[in-house]
């Protein structure tokens, strides 16, 4: 079983819901991205989400976009990604590392290659935004051949006739996206979630997380009362942005994204079943 | 004399799958998968309903003017003193450029699918002109995106885009031109794909867009052939294209593919140079990978992070190819090839003045490397070069460039 399957498992036992925070790897600073996965750890993460950052990041809004500028401006590259997963993994074996990105850093590394640098990272899991089933045979190949997780992101306008096609290629979880629209954009409309949740467990056992516009404990919390999961991003990102802004160091800016993801944590046990 | 197989070859692509080889393709987020199969469904069953022909053909004939005329450059052909050069004067179409035919023919598509807004990226500001254009005759809600920088470079088109009726959106993000452009109207329509039609205005993008905007420009191709035809007795020894995205290019070499002894020249921008690193040429000097919906070849570093581009027209600015070119090139059909900043400045000034003709800066890079080619020829040889657009829009630059203030 996959460290993502295990976890999941291990959370439904004990009733409660995965809260996956995503940050974009490198942003605001390269040397904040190890400690600040370990400090979300300590602030009840139960799956990292780290953001492989991209030039054209094109299903990003504006605050993702940003982070994803202020990455590569500090340098960093797939391979740079990867390392800090390994770094990462020296002093943390338990809890789940997904990648989430575009596809072409990945092509450009090639398929075969990523897929044995990111098992040895200890990677668990690959979300590639703008690699859809019919697009992703040959990655898949490679990715089962080294167990990773291939993530799917399901949306509000996939036709119901068509969600089996992406879980029979999906393994780990779903990622089901809750608005029509760029990361970090609109309101959410919980019932509407909870209907499409339904037609996705008619095709799959495999648990659902739900992200795109969650933005603190309420939401996440409404969020976690119908879904397995709950991915937070842009908020995150965001309040370290605005830290550093406000003229906060690093420190500052770490601790503001960890007192949001507690409250956050917070907010999703307050629904435990 | 066409053989059956080289027939095949051509026919074949895309394939269902919207691949030309190992090209192209659907590489989208999931919430544009539906919108998508929905196109590739109304366009299989529009472009085959004889009456959405004869409304296109109507439009081409009555509102963007053809046919083009394909006028023979004698002086300047004689000035080389190689093969007689052709112009196909898309500069000619309504709007100036070879663009609105693409345009007439998604936005019929739009009105078709009930969609009542539509969006665009613009680089030069020539394809938002001509969708601007379009929607105010349909009557459409019109948003065009632009990169910051386009929009200072190409500051008469943003007027004309907003005279007729759009917003123009300028895109901060990235390196603020096409690229960027092209990114935020694909987040716009993620937001909006329920009311919103796309209008990619070239041969890139997710299947089926390389294919509707090929078969769009098509009409450049089958009238040279049989202008040519009528003009010269045969048909033509060379096409030469410029090739940013490349649906000019398409629109003219497409229907000759079949034609063996028809060689193909597609000019990419050189910009400073291709070994200054400072180019737009991705089938000149760069490699296979997946940007904008489809796998093609791109300008890309060490990391797979796409480069900053450059040209003297901000028409070629863009650092990916339509994946038909990527194909075309990988099978050896076309050659690509490229045409300097100088060299298209050089024939900017040229045909202005040998033929009177001011041809769009993109163009130029055609009419750079048609000199050099056609020099390499006999009389009774025959090279036309698609004049995709006219280079009024480009004075400011070309002003700037020879230090003369307007």
């Amino acid at each position: 079983m996959s460290r993502i399957a295990g976890r999941f498992q291990q959370l439904a036992q004990q009733g409660r819901k995965a809260l996956i925070p995503y940050v974009v790897a490198g942003d605001p600073a390269l040397e904040i991205t190890v400690p600040l996965m370990h400090r979300m750890v300590q602030a009840g993460a139960d799956i990292i989400e780290l953001g492989v950052p991209f030039s054209d990041p094109m299903s990003e809004g504006p605050v993702l976009q940003l982070g994803h500028e202020r990455a590569l401006a500090n340098g960093i590259g797939l391979r740079h990604v990867l390392k800090m997963v390994g770094e990462f993994r020296e002093q943390d074996s338990t809890t789940p590392v997904l990648l989430m990105g575009y596809a072409n850093p990945v092509e450009h590394m090639g398929y075969e290659a990523f897929a044995d640098a990111a098992a040895a990272a200890g990677v668990d899991g690959l979300l590639t935004v703008d690699i859809p089933p019919e697009e992703v045979a040959h990655l898949n190949q490679q990715l089962q051949r080294v167990g990773i997780d291939n993530i799917f992101l399901v949306a509000p306008t996939t036709p119901d006739q068509r969600v089996g096609r992406i879980t029979a290629q999906a393994s780990g979880f779903i990622y089901y996206v809750s608005l029509k629209g760029v990361t970090g954009a609109g309101h959410l409309d919980v019932a509407d979630v909870a209907e499409h949740l339904a037609v996705i467990r008619r095709h799959s056992q495999l648990p659902v997380a739900v992200g795109f516009g969650i933005k603190d404990a309420a939401s996440a919390a409404a969020v976690a009362s119908v879904a397995d999961g709950v991915v937070v991003g842009s908020a995150l990102v965001d309040s370290m942005a605005r830290s550093l802004d406000a003229g906060g160091d690093r420190e500052a800016a770490m601790e503001a994204a960890l007192a949001l993801l507690r409250e956050i944590r917070s907010g999703i046990d307050s629904i435990a079943s | 004399m066409t053989s059956n197989v080289t027939d095949d070859v051509f026919a074949a692509v895309p394939d269902a799958d919207g691949r030309f080889g190992v090209y192209g393709g659907k590489f989208v987020a999931e919430t544009l998968m539906s919108a998508l199969a929905e196109l590739e469904c109304v366009y299989r069953t529009l472009s085959a309903d004889p009456e959405f022909q004869r409304e296109l053909d109507e439009d081409l004939a009555q509102y963007v003017g053809r046919p083009s005329p394909l006028y023979e450059a004698r002086r300047w052909s004689r000035s080389i003193g190689g093969a007689r050069i052709f112009l196909k004067r898309e500069d000619l179409n309504h709007t100036g450029a070879h663009k609105v035919n693409n345009t007439v023919g998604q936005a019929l598509l739009a009105k078709h699918m009930g969609k009542p807004r539509v969006i665009a990226e613009t680089g030069a500001g020539q394809h938002g002109v001509a969708t601007a254009t379009i929607a105010a005759r349909l009557g459409l809600q019109c948003q065009v995106f632009m990169g910051e920088e386009d929009v200072h470079r190409q500051a008469l088109n943003v007027y004309r885009m907003k005279l007729l009726g759009a917003e123009v959106i300028p895109v901060k993000s990235g390196s603020r031109t096409l690229k960027d452009a092209m990114n935020e109207a694909m987040r716009d329509w993620v937001t909006n794909v329920e009311n919103t039609f796309y209008i990619i205005g070239t041969v890139a993008g997710p299947h089926p867009y390389p294919l509707l905007v090929r078969d769009f420009q098509c009409v450049i191709g089958r009238e040279a052939r049989r202008q040519a035809l009528a003009q010269t007795g045969k048909l033509p020894d060379a096409l030469v294209a410029c090739v940013g995205g490349g649906s000019n290019a398409i629109g003219l070499f497409h229907p000759f593919l079949r034609d063996d002894g028809v060689a193909m020249y597609g000019v990419e921008a050189g910009g400073h140079g291709v070994a200054s690193n400072l180019h737009a040429a991705p089938l000149t000097a760069g490699s296979p990978g997946v940007l904008h919906g489809n796998r093609t070849y791109l300008m890309q570093d060490a990391d797979g992070q796409i480069m900053d581009t450059h040209s003297v027209s901000a028409g070629l600015d863009y650092p990916g190819v339509g994946p038909e070119h990527a194909w075309l090139k990988d099978i050896g059909r076309v050659n690509y090839v490229v045409a300097t900043d100088e060299e298209a400045l050089r024939a900017f000034h040229t045909l202005t003045r040998v033929e009177g003709i001011m041809p769009a800066l993109e163009s130029s890079h055609a009419l750079a490397y048609a000199e050099k080619l056609a020099a390499g020829m006999t009389p009774d040889q025959v090279v036309v070069v698609n004049l995709s657009g006219r280079g009024d829009k480009d004075i400011h630059t070309v002003a700037q460039i020879d230090g003369i203030e307007l």
